[in-house]
């Protein structure tokens, strides 16, 4: 939509007091939409689904300003509600937790229905009101309208600096206080490298490395445990998620002849490994 | 009104109207440190605290003694002038100035005034030395001599005021003193509902007096001495003068314990035996006496008023007699002879300017003989460890020789016997019964059989009390502990005060008496009564009471020493039980006054909790009713709270609609 | 077409969105109810502002959304605040109020 478009449709209000047919086709192509989306937020379940129903109102309302002649008005609609507001909106569902659907069941007794008659009866009263009134429509010269940012301007920092200056101030205020409100105190001492270490010697946990599996043993792979200096086998050195799934191989299996050198080693004091009365080739050889 | 008239007019002329002089320079100046010796002395004792405790009591005699002699100063110097002169004021500047209300407070020195002051500091003195024997075991000695010093200073206030508000100041302080020292061993319950019950009856008393004093105001535009009683005139309401005089009335009786606020007396026998004897004997409850004698002008301008007194006067001397007959508990029996004495004086007041020289002059020997009697009794019980029944007494006259000669002879005084002190007083009062009032023959024959059967019956009891503790077979038993009782003279510091007294008792009345001395010192006050002819000739009249008297004492001797003395009360008469429970006078208080006041007092809580409570706490419960349903509003939810604000504007917005439409 | 029509559709979205705080519990898409009733008001401000030719329509408009942009910003790190406290963007747990 350019501002030429802008211009015809604002240019016919000045003579009629009625809006162009193009305007009155954008309108009713908008508005149903507009509506439907609104209710939508009586209803629907997740609030990001509500929050893209909003924006959906919010850049419609965008489009019907610029239709009306508020060019400016329009794009900070666009860029203030949809880029900031309803973005600040998703923020906050994420932090809080977007798969959390709500409950639509009414647990305040009556609520639905003073509700609905409120909301209702609102509606009447303010259509009632703003549909009988007539209105001594002037609407805006093309120049106006051509000049809309200009002419904002000029009454921004003109008449209304000083609350322009204000609501800036507001602002500020608005952002420190919400650092203020989302500041966490801390309450427990900090938790880094050092302290963690620390308690995890103080839990008594194992400092080194875990052995590699397969070392030691007669088979390398990774299903294998290793064997200690004593021969025995080291079940930690096996990847927990194989334990886990039962994946793990017998150890036994590999460390049958351990069992023997232990026997034989139990006959002979002083010697750690190997029986000189069952000479065994590999067990030297190993020892060695 | 005629009789008023006559009355103004047989007044001499310098009772009325103000003769008073101020005392500018000079010794009577000392005048005011008669009160403020004694003040100072129980303000050091009580301030000083346990550190006067070695000294203290000494300090207290000291003070005691300071004022008789500056009292004994001013007697001198007054004797010294002449009779015109002898009413005299010591002013001490402005004491009161409030809008139309102005007094000075001042010093009233004259003859009344200094009978009064030697009376209360001589046996003041003799009681405190007494005392300093008599409670030398009580571990609270110092505390006993700063209330009997603040008792002096009260009582010499009291007296000595120039305005009926000083004696206001001191009468009060003659009510606290002696409440302190009734209820001076309060750690006993029973003490302290004696000293209670005496402080209730005496504000009774109070209250006539400062309704009396507001009527004086507002009648007389004062309440000084002065201005009241000069401002009597013949044409000063009736009524008024009625109702102040019987104001005074209520106040002395009160004060002085006539019926019908008499109840307070035998409880107040609780107090330490020298109390017994300087307050409630020979000092303070002689301040109503005082009272009316110092209003004579009041008094004798209002006929019907002094009626009033005279029948308080007998009915309370009837009365003390005959409780006085039934008493067992030595004390009491003597406080019920007080109270018929002052009975005496009270009839003698109210029989107008003929007896109120007679009235103070009983007074001053019933101040003597009393006090005396009643150390005496403290002397028993010293040698009797505290015991006062005296069907447990008899034959004490031999273990205790002092006390048996002083008390014998304040009993002679007390009974009227020949030519002791209250054979003068008590006859003269006699004598003035009889005297005929003009108008009412009947008064002179009623009052006068009256007072001289009184006579009779104080004759009895006075000597039953005597041949019950001093005479006859002894009747002590062994002590509670087992061990032998011992009677024995109390020490010279007890002896001695009452052999002083004794000697008052027996020679008092004939010194004062002989040239009619005391009639005429205090004639600047009360002026010379005519001599007027009782109905019966003098010679007659004393014939007879001393028959009665006689009569008396012979029954009393037959029936308490001729016969055994039941150590067990006798049932007795009726009349004899009734006596014994001071002819119901405390049930008759209790259903009369204290009953109704109780049911009040529940019938007023009763309405405070019903009536009151309930409105408030009512308004309290429709308040917390109104909060619960409103409470079922409160939810707690947010869009409750919004809902009820968005359906509000809605019927505001419609609201508004109509009423522009 | 008149311009009233924008007028009751404004009127419309704002019932709507109060309607949406009263029956929605979810902080968050409360929060959105009322920036629903901000956005119509808007829409209301604009159209006069057409109506009478008067820029300074626009112009409150504006601050409106100045406004309502700081307000956002406190609300929802209020919600959040109070999200980390209780663990719940229910604006029915906040009920410290009753009793």
């Amino acid at each position: 939509m350019n501002a030429a478009t802008t211009l015809t449709l604002v240019q016919s209000l000045s003579e009629t007091g009625k809006t162009s047919t193009g305007e009155a086709v954008l309108f009713w192509c908008l508005a149903p939409v507009m509506v439907l989306a609104a209710s939508g937020l009586l209803f629907i379940k997740k609030a990001v689904h509500a929050a893209l129903l909003v924006i959906t109102v919010m850049i419609s309302l965008a489009i019907l300003y610029i239709a009306q002649g508020a060019v400016f008005l329009g794009m900070v609609q666009v860029v203030v509600y949809t880029g900031a507001v309803m973005m600040l909106f998703l923020f906050v569902l994420m932090l809080v937790g977007v798969d959390g659907s709500d409950s639509l069941v009414e647990t305040i007794r009556g609520q639905r229905w003073i509700a609905l008659l409120a909301g209702i009866g609102l509606a009447c009263v303010l259509v009632g009101v703003v549909a009988k009134a007539a209105y001594d429509v002037s609407g805006f010269t093309p120049e106006a309208v051509d000049n809309n940012p200009q002419g904002i301007a000029e009454i921004l920092f003109g008449q209304y600096v000083f609350a322009f200056e204000v609501v800036g101030a507001l602002l500020v205020t608005a952002a420190l206080g919400a650092l203020v409100l989302t500041h966490r105190q801390r309450l427990t001492p900090r938790v880094g490298q050092k302290e963690r270490s620390d308690a995890r010697v103080a839990a008594g946990a194992t400092l080194t490395p875990l052995p590699a599996p397969g070392v030691y043993a007669r088979h390398n792979a990774m299903d294998v445990p290793a064997l200690g200096p004593d021969g025995r086998p080291l079940d930690s050195s096996v990847p927990r998620v194989l334990r886990i799934r039962g994946q793990e191989a017998d150890a036994q299996e590999f460390a049958a002849r351990i069992d023997r050198v232990l026997a034989g080693g139990s006959v002979v004091a002083g010697k750690q490994f190997g029986n000189p009365d069952v000479p065994d080739a590999a067990a030297t050889e190993e020892s060695t | 009104m005629h009789t008023l008239t006559a009355l103004v007019a047989s007044l001499p002329s310098d009772t009325i109207g103000p003769a008073t002089e101020t005392v500018e320079t000079g010794t009577l100046l000392v005048a005011p440190l008669l009160v403020g010796i004694p003040l100072l002395s129980a303000a050091l004792l009580l301030v000083l605290g346990r550190r006067t405790d070695r000294w203290g009591h000494w300090l207290g005699v000291l003070a005691s003694s300071a004022a008789f002699v500056i009292g004994a100063v001013v007697f001198v110097n007054m004797l010294g002038r002449s009779e015109g002169s002898r009413v005299l004021d010591v002013d001490l500047g402005n004491w009161i100035d409030a809008g139309a209300f102005h007094l000075n407070a001042g010093v009233r020195l004259d003859p009344l005034s200094l009978t009064f002051v030697l009376l209360v500091t001589f046996v003041g003195s003799l009681i405190h030395i007494y005392a300093v024997a008599y409670m030398e075991h009580d571990a609270d000695r110092r505390r006993f001599f700063a209330y009997l010093n603040l008792f002096i200073a009260a009582m010499l206030t009291l007296v000595l005021a120039n305005s009926y508000l000083l004696l206001f100041f001191g009468w009060e302080g003659v009510g606290l003193a002696s409440y302190l020292l009734i209820g001076f061993w309060n750690y006993r319950l029973d003490y302290a509902v004696a000293a209670k019950k005496a402080f209730v009856a005496n504000r009774i008393g109070d209250l006539g007096l400062i309704i009396a004093m507001g009527l004086m105001f507002a009648t007389f535009g004062s309440v000084s001495f002065d201005t009241v009683l000069g401002g009597v005139t013949e044409s000063t309401s009736q009524a008024t003068l009625n109702g102040i005089a019987l104001m005074l009335l209520l106040a002395a009786c009160g004060k002085s314990a006539q019926f019908p606020l008499q109840s307070w007396l035998g409880d107040a026998m609780a107090g330490p035996t020298p109390v017994s004897a300087l307050i409630h004997a020979a000092t303070m409850v002689t301040a109503g006496v005082y009272l009316i004698v110092r209003s004579a002008p009041l008094f004798n301008a209002a006929p019907d008023a002094q009626l009033v007194v005279v029948c308080v006067g007998a009915v309370t001397l009837v009365f003390g007699a005959i409780v006085g007959c039934a008493k067992d508990d030595i004390k009491k029996a003597l406080a019920a002879s007080t109270m018929s004495q002052i009975g005496y004086m009270i009839l003698a007041a109210g029989l107008g300017p003929v007896g109120y020289a007679f009235a103070i002059f009983h007074l001053v020997t019933h101040g003597f003989f009393k006090a005396g009697m009643f150390l005496g009794a403290g002397s028993v019980m010293h040698g009797m460890d505290d015991q006062v029944n005296m069907r447990l007494f008899g034959g004490l006259g031999r273990y205790m020789k002092i006390t048996y000669i002083t008390f014998g002879a304040g009993w002679l005084a007390i009974i009227g016997f020949p030519f002791f002190s209250g054979f003068y007083s008590k006859d003269h009062i006699i004598e003035s019964a009889f005297v005929p009032v003009e108008g009412a023959p009947w008064r002179a024959w009623f009052f006068g059989s009256v007072a001289m059967l009184a006579a009779g019956i104080t004759a009895f009891y006075m000597s039953r009390l005597f041949f019950m503790t001093f005479e006859g077979e002894k009747r002590w038993t062994n002590k509670a502990d087992g061990s032998h009782q011992h009677p024995h003279e109390a020490p010279k510091l007890m002896t001695w005060p009452m052999i002083v007294l004794a000697v008052g008792s027996v020679g008092l009345g004939a010194f004062l008496n002989a040239g009619n001395k005391f009639v005429d010192w205090l004639a600047p006050v009360l002026g010379h009564p005519e001599h007027e002819e009782p109905v019966m000739p003098v010679p007659v009249i004393m014939g007879l009471t001393l028959a009665l008297v006689a009569v008396g004492i012979l029954i009393a001797w037959r029936r308490y020493v001729a016969s055994r003395v039941p150590v067990v009360p006798p049932v007795g008469t009726s009349l004899t039980r009734a006596a014994r429970v001071d002819l119901y006078q405390d049930t008759v208080n209790d259903v009369l006054l204290v009953e109704p006041g109780q049911a009040l007092t529940r019938s007023l809580v009763y309405v405070d909790r019903t009536a009151i409570d309930g409105t408030v706490s009512s308004v309290g419960r429709v308040t917390v009713g109104l909060g619960e349903i409103a409470r079922r509003f409160q939810t707690g939810y947010v869009r409750s709270y919004a809902a009820s604000m968005l359906l509000g504007l809605v019927v505001l917005v419609i609201v508004v609609l109509v009423i522009q439409i | 077409m008149s311009l009233t029509h924008y007028l009751v559709l404004a009127a419309i979205l704002f019932s709507l969105g109060a309607t949406t705080v009263l029956l929605r519990r979810n902080a968050i898409i409360v929060f959105m109810g009322v920036e629903l009733m901000l956005n119509a008001t808007n829409l209301t401000l604009v159209t006069f502002s057409r109506i009478h030719g008067d820029l300074t329509g626009q112009v409150m408009a504006f601050f409106v959304m100045v406004v309502a942009a700081a307000e956002v910003v406190v609300g929802l790190s209020i919600i959040v605040a109070i999200f980390r406290t209780r663990r719940s963007a229910s604006v029915d747990d906040v009920n410290l109020l009753k009793n």
